[in-house]
């Protein structure tokens, strides 16, 4: 298999271990209309396994989105084959649209139109932040 | 001169009532003072809304609640418009909760929403504007699924300050269904803001109270809680006892509601080991978790708590409508009691 170097495009590192394809679909990206390789389960010093994204021919990535899912991933945008900025993504403190709410009792399973919104309310440490859904407070899980 | 006290819910006016923590401890307070001087103004106060219209907009039933907000209306001299039931509203045709409320916004004054689904307040509240003057039309949520139920935890407050003329330094002891009881939860959040109040948290171990209400009592600084099974061996400790009702509706299984509906019933015997002056509270209605020979203790509050709950109402609708009650001295900053209130 060969996976050559992309020339202007994104590398979405660190991102865990097994959750390529979660955060392709939280990123909106349709991985059968975009040129990208996803490299999974490599070897990583820091967290023993991660993957990896590559995505040719894109500069912007919803870094609250990203953060939602791999708080501990980063991006490298690269240009000319070149990586010319490194970023972090962000813990959101409001999801929009990104996530749905479980709970069969909440209004949005019913009312039309009406946004999934969630705010942050614990951002979990280094651990895996809680959000609840803005209407019915239920736990977001994701 | 002295300046007239600033009335803390003059700033409610056009807002929406979707939960208490949106209420700032003051502002209760304020509308805890307003419902005293209600109940002993009845004659002043009258005519305080007339002209304008109440809407009741109840998808699921609940009588008491409808009634309680209904005569709270009338009996500020205003009038009321609504349906009880989806299967009498548009919403049996399809209608989004939104849709309904921007129609009946274009008739009412103010809209109390009583619906099955979570956060069907939260939807009503924005969608609530005055197509014609763009003005704001305050959503009250008279229960929105088992999420929240404000105006409930208003009349227990008000019945608590009213047996005992303070919301803190108090031992609440809440009994029954802690898990799915949204009165239970609103309750212990709001009385965490006011402080100084020791929960005792009486249930079977399926139906404890959720970790996240949990978190909100270790997080106030004065209050603290215990949990337990055994009602008995606590009941002597107690200022108040908060019964509430395994609700059937809560439960997917039946089996599970009928094995956990009768694990307290409250009886003379069992009442026999309280306080003389504790007070016994629940939102009502009952099954059978309270003894009817309970009802004629002095200690059984719950029929006044009853009307509290219309007194709190008409002291809401009066409030978030900018309506002043003749003759009424606010507290103002005197509201400001002693509390906790440390997410202000």
């Amino acid at each position: 298999m060969e996976v050559t170097s992309i020339q202007n495009g994104i590398i979405i590192d660190h991102v865990p271990a097994g959750t390529a394809l979660k955060v392709l679909h939280y990123l909106h990206i349709d991985p059968a209309a975009t040129k990208l390789a996803l490299i999974m389960n490599a070897d990583s010093q820091q967290y023993g396994t991660k993957d990896i994204i590559k995505i040719e021919g894109e500069n912007h990535v919803d870094l609250e989105a990203l953060g939602l899912i791999a708080r501990q991933a980063t991006v490298d945008v690269v240009e000319g084959g070149v990586i010319v900025a490194k970023k972090h993504p962000k813990l959101p403190h409001r999801v929009v649209n990104i996530i749905r709410c479980v709970n069969p009792r909440c209004v949005t399973t019913t009312e039309r139109g009406i946004d999934q919104l969630f705010h942050l309310v614990d951002d979990g440490g280094n651990g895996k932040p809680e959000y609840r859904c803005d209407y019915c407070d239920e736990e977001a899980k994701f | 001169m002295n300046q007239p006290s600033a009335d803390a819910t003059a700033s409610m006016v056009g807002d929406s009532v979707i939960t208490l923590d949106t209420l700032s401890v003051p502002q209760i307070n304020e509308l805890l003072n307003k419902a005293r001087y209600i109940e002993s103004h009845r004659r002043q106060v009258a005519r305080t809304c007339e002209g304008r219209v109440l809407a009741t907009l109840f998808y699921e039933p609940s009588t008491r609640t409808r009634l309680s907000f209904e005569t709270a209306m009338l009996r500020l001299g205003g009038q009321v418009i609504g349906f009880a039931g989806a299967q009498l509203a548009s919403v049996s045709k399809g209608e989004s909760i939104a849709d309904t409320i921007k129609t009946v916004s274009t008739y009412a004054d103010c809209i109390a929403l009583r619906h099955p689904k979570e956060g069907a307040a939260l939807v009503a509240s924005r969608a609530a504007v005055n197509a014609a003057t763009g003005d704001r039309v305050p959503v009250i949520n008279a229960g929105d699924g088992g999420h929240m139920h404000p105006t409930q935890t208003l009349a227990d407050l008000a019945t608590i300050d009213q047996r005992f003329g303070r919301l803190t330094n108090l031992t609440v002891g809440l009994c029954g269904d802690l898990t799915f009881g949204r009165t239970v939860h609103s309750l212990i959040e709001t009385l965490c803001r006011f402080g100084n109040i020791r929960f005792v948290l009486i249930s079977p171990e399926e139906l404890r109270t959720p970790r996240y209400v949990v978190n909100r009592i270790e997080a106030s600084p004065t209050c603290s809680y215990e949990e337990t099974t055994d009602l008995a061996a606590v009941i002597g400790q107690l200022d108040v006892l908060y019964m509430t009702r395994v609700q059937k509706e809560r439960f997917f299984n039946e089996d599970d509601y009928l094995r956990l509906r009768d694990t307290y019933i409250l009886d003379e015997a069992k009442l026999s080991h309280a306080r003389p002056d504790m007070a016994v509270l629940h939102p009502l209605p009952r099954v059978n978790e309270i003894a009817v020979d309970v009802d004629d203790d002095p200690r059984a509050a719950y029929f006044q708590q009853v009307r509290n709950g219309m007194l709190m109402r008409m002291a809401l609708e009066s409030s978030v409508l900018g309506d002043e009650l003749p003759g009424y001295e606010p507290l103002g900053d005197d509201g400001n009691d002693d509390h906790d209130d440390t997410e202000e």
